[in-house]
């Protein structure tokens, strides 16, 4: 895996350090300051984990551990809009899989990258719970049902700057 | 308070407000107040109706109207024929699909007609950002009435007795977990709600916590009472973020109230609840794998025994239960065991939440008494199969459970009965799938979930299932061979009898199921390379019908690489070395010439 180097500055080292003492320094509460710093800089780059890891008293490897096991955190920045697909079997029974291809092809990224542009990223996700609008996409917080392939030009469409 | 004649309640669960449900009810409270009607119409945002098809939906007290589909800008319809005139919108109602009737009354709809709500009780019918609107509808009593006026044990009798077992999809008799915990030596003690809902495609628990939070808080405490623990956890998905706003919003009430915290009710009971958010990892929903994320670390599962009851987060003794477990715990308490028993069959008591998805044409959340057949669920409750198809299969108990047909309809929906078909309960997703879908196809995307979410920590599951996950992809390519149906089956039973925890165990039962169900499309994808369902995209074949083709040209222009021959106004032909099969011919073809075979 490429990695991406971040300098980290000082003023960001201060906010993780903040989010830790909210938790107490405590390492069982690694998850909840995971969420809490990727909620702050949009992912978890191997520096910032550098830093929650000597907060909490704890191995970077575990930290590192903890991150990669868990699909909802990520090491790579997430597009300006992240584009997620529910792949949960209600949207799959009714093709999500064409939907996920179209906005691979259109886009020319794989699920899991950001365009070269920052603009938007794939990632798929299980289930949002809204079975009854299946197939759903959600394009940062708007949710889109019912989507077909011949949507995706223009949901994406709505994005442009 | 305002003496309110008409209540409009709108559907705030996640699929209605993903369809603008919020902007709807803002609305109407708008036209209300345009027409001077703001002490007679209250609108009341509730949680979800069930009927998640038909979203948004807006019912209207006393009469039970049902609207479906409504938008934001039938607000000012709805308001000025229904609730100035008294003239209900017709084109809002829901129409029976089969006889096309109008209905108006909710209760009249096949959709209600069997399911009998406990669980959802409250789901729709109040308003969950308002403890008081639970408590007008007994919420609280329960807790009352077993910390002034019950023992621990007279409670946990009564649980043991109502024949309540675990919604989470094990189905272990929840009153029995209960003393074994209260039983487990230890000062210090947990109360755990998994609320990990992580079968793609079943929703109950987040609806719950949407809909009816504090039904989970109460039967928390009063786990806590009987038990002897005082700290309660949510273990929540994060993914689930308006059930956490809610839920962490009645926390905040129910301890304003004093229904949480110190001296509940004036006795010496002390009981507080705290949230965990899962961070996207389906093993998680494991109760050893639950707790040691609870702790910070890795969701990876640890033999059993000691159970969690035992020795579970921090080492101490901890009661952990499902959210529909909880849900129906304080109705048991104060309509009693006789009444709930009374329901369901010998071994399985109560009622069952599924989420009723995929080809059916009602999708959407039931509860039904334990019993029921799959026939009245899909048919009666469900509608049917979408678009008029054919009802091929139902998935019942998500990537864990089991593949049933048509010779299953009749099969009673109970813990023993669901096994003995060769699937489970499971957490309560069924996915009904039609004539289109190809069941290799489909055992592949479980596996495929599987595979995704083992966490490597034994090697039947992490090695196995990538196995058997290759030996399906291979089969949907086109190159299967004869002995891999055999090979499937064996590799199967040996994940199912050695790995660590249920995820490994359960994984093969998608595909071992389907091959007992629909062993003949493995064997036509074998055998005679090709997928009857016409899904597996390596298996098709496009050709053009020379009867059909008028040389137009619209096919070869329109296909990405060139696989397209032919002169204008002559027959067109397709080179299937070259063809990757997008189908762009096919859509491009005005004459139906191009077909797939």
């Amino acid at each position: 895996m490429s990695r991406i180097k971040v300098e980290l500055k000082k003023k960001d080292v201060d906010t993780i350090r903040e989010i830790c003492k909210s938790f107490d320094n405590q390492p069982g509460e690694l998850i909840n300051v995971l969420h809490k710093t990727q909620h702050t800089f949009g992912y978890l780059p191997a520096e910032v984990q550098e830093v929650v890891a000597k907060e909490l008293s704890v191995p970077v490897a575990k930290v590192y551990g903890v991150v990669t096991f868990y699909s909802f955190f990520s090491m790579i920045p997430k597009g300006k809009h992240p584009i997620s697909i529910c792949t949960g079997t209600a949207c799959y029974v009714r093709g999500a899989e064409n939907v996920l291809a179209e906005f691979k092809k259109t886009l020319k990224i794989e699920v899991g990258e950001t365009t070269a542009d920052g603009k938007f990223s794939i990632s798929c996700l299980r289930c949002v719970g809204a079975c009854g609008l299946a197939p759903v996409v959600m394009v940062g917080e708007k949710t889109y049902g019912r989507v077909s392939p011949e949507m995706v030009k223009d949901i994406l469409k709505e994005y442009d700057e | 308070m305002a003496d309110y004649k008409i209540h409009l309640l709108v559907c705030g669960g996640t699929g209605c407000k993903s369809s603008e449900s919020q902007i709807l009810a803002e609305h109407l409270r708008n036209e209300i107040g345009n027409q001077g009607l703001k002490d007679y119409a209250q609108v009341v945002g509730t949680g979800c109706f069930g009927f998640c098809e038909k979203g948004p939906i807006v019912k209207i007290i006393p009469d039970n109207t049902f609207y479906t589909q409504v938008k934001p800008e039938d607000a000012k319809e709805i308001v000025e024929e229904h609730i100035v005139k008294g003239r209900k919108v017709s084109r809002l109602l829901y129409k029976d699909p089969k006889t096309e009737k109008i209905i108006t009354d909710s209760k009249g709809m096949e959709f209600y007609k069997k399911q009998v709500r406990i669980a959802l009780r409250n789901c729709g019918v109040i308003d969950p950002e308002n403890i008081e609107e639970y408590i007008a509808r007994d919420g609280y009593s329960a807790l009352g009435k077993v910390l002034t006026s019950m023992t621990p044990e007279e409670t946990i009798e009564i649980i043991k007795k109502s024949g309540l077992r675990g919604r989470g999809g094990a189905g272990f008799p929840t009153g029995l977990k209960w003393e074994i915990t209260r039983q487990s030596p230890g000062k210090e003690k947990y109360v755990v709600c998994n609320a990990d809902e992580g079968d793609p495609g079943a929703f109950m628990d987040r609806s719950i916590l949407e809909g009816d939070p504090h039904s989970v808080i109460e039967a928390m405490a009063i786990n806590g009472f009987c038990t002897g623990a005082s700290n309660g956890l949510v273990y929540i998905r994060a993914e689930y973020p308006l059930a956490i706003d809610r839920l962490k919003n009645a926390i905040d009430q129910a301890r304003h109230y004093g229904l949480l915290g110190e001296k509940i009710f004036g006795t010496d009971f002390c009981f507080d609840i705290t949230l965990r958010y899962g961070a996207g990892a389906f093993v998680c929903g494991e109760e050893t794998a639950l707790i040691h994320s609870m702790e910070g670390g890795r969701g990876e599962p640890t033999m059993k025994p000691p159970f969690p009851s035992v020795k579970g987060y921090l080492g101490k003794p901890t009661n952990v239960n499902n959210v529909e477990t909880f849900a129906s715990v304080p109705v048991i308490i104060n309509k009693g065991f006789e009444w709930y028993s009374s329901i369901g069959t010998e071994k399985s008591k109560g009622t069952k939440v599924f989420a009723l998805a995929g080809k059916v044409n009602n999708v959407g959340l039931i509860e039904v008494p334990m019993g029921i057949t799959l026939r009245e669920v899909i048919f009666e409750i469900g509608g049917g199969i979408k678009n008029g198809k054919k009802f091929k299969g139902v998935q019942i108990g998500g990537p864990s459970g089991g593949c049933l047909t048509h010779k299953h309809l009749d099969v009673p929906i109970d813990y023993e009965s669901l096994v003995a078909a060769g699937a489970m309960m499971g957490s309560g997703g069924m996915i009904i799938m039609d004539e289109d879908d190809c069941m290799v196809d489909v055992a592949k995307y479980f596996l495929d979930f599987t595979v995704d979410e083992s966490c490597g920590k034994c090697t039947p599951c992490r090695v196995g299932n990538k196995r058997m996950h290759e030996l399906l992809v291979n089969i949907t390519k086109g190159n299967g061979t004869k002995d891999d149906i055999d090979r499937l089956m064996n590799l199967g039973n040996v994940i199912r009898d050695t790995s660590l925890c249920m995820l490994g165990q359960s994984a093969p039962n998608p595909v071992l199921s389907i091959i007992d169900n629909f062993r003949e499309e493995y064997e036509a994808h074998i055998a005679e390379k090709k997928c009857p369902s016409g899904v597996c995209k390596a298996l098709m074949i496009y050709e053009i019908v020379p009867e059909n083709c008028v040389g137009c040209t619209a096919c070869a222009r329109a296909c990405p690489v060139g696989a397209i021959t032919g002169e204008r106004k002559e027959i067109h032909r397709i080179d299937p070395s070259l063809c990757i099969k997008c189908g762009a011919c096919m859509d491009r073809c005005k004459f139906n010439a191009v077909i797939v075979n």
